[in-house]
């Protein structure tokens, strides 16, 4: 080691680490995310990740609402799969107050949770790309995404922030054409979904951006609390509409897609073979759909019993949990929320020390964070 | 260079294809049926004043205390021309501090307020997207022209009587 520090001229020269501030305007930490590296040339020695940015103290304003306008503020959680967040919500309350909701509005949840979550993937799939160099499939996914949010502005209203899930149902029934509008976008969906698959997955310099950067091992991801896709591409077969089934989905037939080695490739991958199961999981929906009301119980005032309750979902990022407590007024004693891209957050200083700075923006990617949600 | 190969392939045959974008300021983008636009209020063509009564539940009900009102006795009522004893005096929404849940609208009981169509609420003043009746009422007279609305409780109340059959599920 000795001979080749002295043939190395550099290491007789003084030598400092260099501080570099990555955000929180940076285009690739997807948010407002600041990340605090200390740099030996090219290669990261440390990082100090500082969150904070988009704080809005949501858990704090809930407790100022009264039930049924909470699910504004879980809208505006994990701006990028609205729907799953203001399920996991309701699905609390209902909880709590003991309330079922009726068969049609649980399969239209799961149809419009399942295609938030490729819309949500897709914006991964693109955002991951442009991360790892490759301008194209951006494009593309967000054509596809764009579909999805059509579809969702004739069902909800809205594009992005619905208010369209109530605690006991459904904010009003899915249009006449629903059907038609469902069919037509999901065999456009998939062509898009293959078409960004054909596009990236196997691309050679996408491959070489990715595989075995930023890996960790199963145990080290458990223990960082992961969830998700990304606990998923460490090996664990771990969703909670399996482990734990919620809503109806017991009843449909759907494989948990795992990977190997928990690098930012497998993590890329896991979301991609997620997006086929979502539709698989749609079909099989719109197909049992039943008629019938979609809204039970009282709708405008909720008061539910004194006593707390912890549900959790799978959100497209991972495991969201909501611990609700009530103290029988209308309005929550506390909302407590388990975000899961906090989680996989987390363990970001580990997995960028000793990579390069090019991978640290690729690993950031590969871990979908949404700062709406880390933050809160 | 083969997978770069094929993602020129592919990236080509779109060149051919037809374009999904909009340009979208010269070519707007209509918008859902159901689309959540700014809230705006109704006017009861067949007697000529507002649904709104000022019952104050929407303002309750909003989660960003964007609206405020006051109510006034209904002149037209005296008259014998309207059932409402009571009418909206002034009602103000800050178009800035809306989030557009819809809250509003579905705890309204006198139909007077809906989700309009319009979104391109762009000002140049600070306050400029405080609005007063008198434009809440122009939002919403487009929007029935636009979508020949009819009043929810009204259309409730004709499927009560007269149950349409649901359309079969394709």
């Amino acid at each position: 080691m000795s001979a080749m520090e002295n043939a190395d001229p550099l290491s007789q020269t003084h030598h400092v680490d260099l501080m570099l501030n990555m955000g929180p305007q940076h285009p690739s930490t997807h948010g407002v995310f600041r990340m605090l590296l200390r740099v030996d040339g090219e290669v990261v020695v440390d990082a100090e990740p500082h969150i904070g940015y988009l704080h809005r103290g949501s858990e704090k304003l809930a407790e100022g609402e009264q039930y049924h306008q909470v699910v504004t503020l879980f809208d505006r959680m994990d701006y990028i799969s609205n729907f799953n967040n203001e399920w996991v919500y309701c699905r609390a309350v209902e909880k709590l107050m003991g309330i079922e909701p009726p068969e049609r509005a649980e399969h239209i949840r799961v149809i419009l949770g399942e295609l938030n979550r490729v819309a949500s993937h897709l914006l991964f799939l693109g955002t991951f790309g442009l991360d790892a160099g490759a301008m194209t499939p951006v494009m593309f996914s967000f054509r596809g995404r764009e579909r999805v949010q059509a579809l969702f502005e004739a069902v909800s209203g809205a594009r992005m922030m619905h208010n369209y899930l109530h605690i006991g149902g459904l904010k009003e029934d899915v249009p006449d054409n629903f059907h038609s509008l469902m069919n037509g976008l999901l065999s456009e969906l998939q062509a898009d979904v293959e078409e960004c698959d054909r596009l990236l997955t196997f691309n050679e310099v996408f491959v070489a951006r990715s595989k075995n950067v930023g890996a960790i091992d199963l145990q080290t991801a458990l223990d960082y609390g992961w969830t998700g896709p990304c606990i998923r591409a460490c090996g664990l077969e771990y969703d909670v509409r399996r482990a734990e089934p919620y809503s109806i989905y017991p009843r449909f037939d759907f494989n948990i897609p795992i990977a190997r080695d928990g690098d930012c490739w497998d993590r890329y991958f896991v979301r991609v073979m997620e997006m086929y199961e979502s539709l698989h999981i749609i079909r099989q929906a719109l197909k049992e759909m039943p008629e019938g009301p979609v809204m039970a119980g009282a709708r405008r005032l909720i008061r539910p019993p004194k006593g707390d309750v912890y549900v959790r979902a799978e959100n497209p990022r991972g495991e969201i949990g909501v611990y609700l407590v009530s103290d029988g007024t209308d309005k929550p004693y506390r909302v407590k929320v388990r975000p899961p891209s906090f989680c996989n957050l987390s363990a970001l200083r580990q997995l960028v020390k000793n990579a390069y700075i090019a991978d640290a923006v690729v690993i950031l990617g590969s871990l979908d964070i949404v700062l709406g949600e880390v933050d809160r | 260079m083969l997978a770069s190969l094929k993602g020129m392939v592919l990236t080509l045959t779109s060149v051919f294809k037809r374009p999904v974008t909009h340009q979208y300021p010269n070519q707007p983008r209509p918008v859902e049926n159901r689309y959540m636009g700014f809230p705006a209020l109704t006017w009861d063509k067949d007697v000529g004043e507002p649904y709104c009564t000022s019952c104050m539940v929407c303002i309750r009900q909003c989660p960003t205390q964007c609206m405020s009102a006051t109510m006034k006795d209904n002149p037209l009522q005296k008259e014998g021309k309207s059932k409402r004893r009571k009418i909206v005096d002034t009602f103000g929404i800050n178009l800035n501090r809306c989030i557009l849940c819809g809250i509003c609208v579905e705890v309204c009981n006198f139909d007077a307020i809906v989700m309009s169509h319009e979104h391109e609420m762009s000002v140049y003043e600070r306050n400029g997207d405080r609005v007063d009746l008198i434009e809440l009422l122009e939002m919403g007279k487009r929007y029935q022209d636009k979508t020949g609305w009819i009043p929810p409780t009204q259309l409730a109340k004709a499927k009560k009587e007269k149950p349409a059959p649901r359309k079969a599920s394709a």
